[in-house]
């Protein structure tokens, strides 16, 4: 054997014995933009940790949310790493279903994480999940139709110079309406803004003692308001709509006003999609002159499920695709108005983003007034902004959306949906064991 | 006079026929034109002509690896089509020509395990397949497969065998022909017609199913319903790419079932008009 063969033989093996160690991770995730295009540019992850493997399973939301929180609950053991909003992420880890973050790394530098995003996803001081993008809510409008109308918009603006501006806008002829808001049944569709529009009316989901408020006159009165702009300046078939149709609208250019997650600024912006792209302003989420303006906060987050065997690994790539040098690489391949948005300081610090994307400094505002700790002006025994973070609300909050929902399509009143709703409240709660 | 009543009967009935297919078929034809849109084509509202752009189908073939769930698909949808003949030709057989007292009490039980909601026994579900290891196999999936669509098959063979006459297989037995001959021998040539729908028509059913694939499924043996639905967007445009993905997924069956529409339709209508 001469000594070429030994290295060669040598080198072989090294290599085999690579391939043989090499951890493939199990990511799971959905289907939207900032996903996608991560998945498109791992090859710099994998190149730099090259004993490490990357596989993909991507589902619609839902499906997600239900094949994980099976897997997680029996176990199975099938996901190394888990695309999970802020409503997930303390109620999993209170029941011990996540791995608490302590290995991402001493440059990882969790102290830029935005405050309000961070306490969303920290149980006991401890960061159970690491927060690859983020969105709170604000005004998306129309500047053009408020010249026109002879409107200006105020820096903080009140439910009711909407309601007024919103009607002044609308012209039927012209198929244009003044304001597009959510109407599609789910917690997560019109239950998430008309939660957030209740909290900037003073009102709340249960009071301390977790008795339900629909019977209250706050839900009276958003309700109640709600339903009568959505009739006077809404489009057709409202009840039908969720983000996708109203951002569809209002890229069409059938709407004055959308107030709606933050994150859909780069998409009315962008003028390859938008036809209203360069006639777009921002403003913070309406109150109704009480400070509060929602309180809406939602992040889609990356965390390791206690079922994982191979968590370090997880915490080294999540530390990569939530870090600092993952927000220049989106940059640097595919431009600043491309990055993720919502989870960093030092992102909305950057000059380079704040000319790249005119939305930058609206949705800070939104997302440093919101407060989950504190959703209404009123004292509540949860967290959350659009949602109560139990594990109870998804049902409840579905449940009560259909009601709500089918006030929107005029098949029931505002006091029958509300007394509907206080009813299945109080019974899914006693039923839960909140109401003693 | 009555030909010409019967003329306009037989156009009336064959505009008729047009109209309910073209209704039926239309999701699959919109789905397929709106495929060749770009994403905002596909919001602007109902347009027969696209464009003709195929931007969907790269960023479809971009984003997942197609070939790799429809080889799933392919070996899940036949493997189970084939082990659930092999188990529903035998007990067919049985019940069509040893029928009991408990025959008729059989086949019902085995029919209402169709009517139980699937998502009832996820969970002691997935902990077998966790316990035993099937979670995202092939083989794993085959057998499920196998255990939902068993029932239809047996059903289906069952109506079939009962129109051969038993006097045939009686004849072959007396020839001397075994249990084993007899099947093989001489029901199972008779009954090819009847096999061949079924073979067809739970590979269909095999193909298109979409809870227990997407929820027993991750990255090894997800089959092309995982493919579709890994295209919805809770954020962001994606007709286009959901339907140049559907399209992709549903083409491989609409092809076979084009081919063999003549066996498929004579397997769904055999006694029927008896």
């Amino acid at each position: 054997m001469n000594l070429r063969t030994l290295l060669l033989g040598t080198c072989s093996a090294a290599l085999l014995a690579g391939f043989a160690n090499a951890e493939t991770l199990t990511i799971a995730t959905v289907n939207n933009g900032d996903m996608i295009r991560m998945q498109g540019l791992t090859d710099d992850f994998t190149e730099k940790n090259p004993d490490i493997q990357l596989e993909w399973v991507t589902l619609e939301e839902n499906v997600l949310r239900e094949r994980v929180t099976t897997d997680i609950a029996t176990k199975g053991g099938q996901y190394d790493i888990v695309t999970i909003g802020n409503y997930e992420v303390p109620i999993w880890a209170k029941q011990g279903w996540l791995v608490s973050l302590d290995g991402l790394g001493a440059d990882y530098d969790v102290d830029d994480l935005l405050p309000a995003i961070r306490g969303g996803l920290s149980v006991d001081g401890k960061l159970y999940a690491a927060p690859f993008y983020g969105e709170s809510a604000m005004i998306m409008y129309r500047k053009d139709l408020f010249e026109k109308a002879g409107l200006t918009m105020p820096d903080s603006p009140t439910w009711e110079f909407i309601g007024e501006a919103a009607r002044k806008i609308t012209d039927r002829s012209a198929d244009i309406n003044g304001i597009c808001l959510r109407g599609k049944a789910g917690w997560g569709e019109n239950m998430a803004f008309l939660t957030a529009l209740n909290n900037s009316f003073g009102g709340r989901w249960f009071d301390e003692k977790w008795q339900p408020q629909f019977d209250q006159p706050e839900w009276k009165a958003s309700l109640q308001f709600y339903v009568d702009m959505m009739k006077d300046a809404g489009p057709q078939g409202a009840s039908s709509n969720g983000f996708n149709e109203n951002l569809t609208l209002f890229q069409q250019g059938k709407c004055g006003m959308w107030i709606d997650a933050t994150v859909a600024a780069s998409f009315v912006s962008n003028p390859k999609d938008s036809t209203v792209a360069d006639k777009v302003g921002y403003a913070i989420f309406p109150d109704t002159g009480n400070g509060n303006h929602g309180n809406w906060l939602w992040s889609w987050n990356l965390a390791v499920p206690s079922s994982s065997t191979k968590a370090e690994a997880a915490q080294k790539f999540i530390a990569w695709a939530t870090s600092k040098g993952y927000t220049e690489l989106v940059a640097s391949k595919e431009g600043w108005a491309n990055v993720p948005p919502g989870t960093r300081t030092s992102l909305y610090k950057s000059e380079d983003y704040q000319k790249a994307a005119p939305f930058a400094a609206p949705t800070l505002a939104a997302m440093d007034a919101a407060d989950i700790t504190k959703p209404s002006v009123k004292p509540v025994p949860y967290t959350g902004g659009q949602f109560v973070a139990i594990p109870e609300f998804q049902g409840l909050g579905t449940t009560v959306g259909q009601l709500f929902s089918a006030v929107l399509a005029g098949q029931s009143s505002v006091d029958d949906a509300l007394a509907q709703a206080q009813t299945t409240a109080v019974r899914e709660m006693t039923r839960a064991g909140y109401i003693k | 006079m009555a030909r010409a009543v019967s003329t306009r009967r037989t156009a009336v009935f064959t505009i008729a026929a047009w109209i309910v297919a073209l209704i039926i078929f239309f999701p699959i034809l919109y789905t397929i034109v709106t495929s060749f849109k770009s994403e905002t084509e596909a919001i602007k509202g109902f347009n027969l002509i696209p464009s003709g752009t195929v931007e969907s189908y790269a960023a479809v073939q971009a984003q997942s690896n197609y070939f790799k769930f429809f080889l799933n698909s392919v070996v899940i949808s036949v493997g189970s089509t084939l082990l659930a003949l092999a188990l529903a030709i035998p007990a067919a057989w049985s019940m069509a020509f040893s029928p009991t007292r408990r025959t008729k009490d059989i086949l019902m039980w085995m029919l209402s395990t169709k009517m139980m909601p699937a998502v009832a026994v996820l969970v002691p579900i997935y902990l077998i397949f966790r316990d035993t290891g099937l979670l995202d196999t092939r083989f794993g999936l085959t057998v499920m497969l196998t255990l939902i669509n068993l029932p239809i098959v047996v059903w289906m063979l069952y109506t079939y065998f009962r129109e051969i006459p038993g006097e045939i297989l009686e004849a072959a037995r007396m020839d001397g022909a075994g249990l084993l001959q007899e099947i093989v021998h001489v029901l199972t040539p008779m009954a090819v017609p009847g096999i061949a729908s079924t073979l067809l028509l739970n590979i269909i059913l095999a193909w298109n199913e979409s809870f227990w694939t997407i929820r027993l499924t991750t990255t090894n043996a997800a089959p092309l319903t995982a493919f579709i639905a890994s295209f919805s967007s809770p954020q962001g445009l994606f007709w286009a790419k959901l339907s140049a993905a559907s399209t992709l997924a549903i083409a491989p069956i609409l092809i076979m079932g084009w081919f063999s529409q003549k066996q498929l339709v004579r397997g769904l209508t055999f006694g029927a008009v008896k």
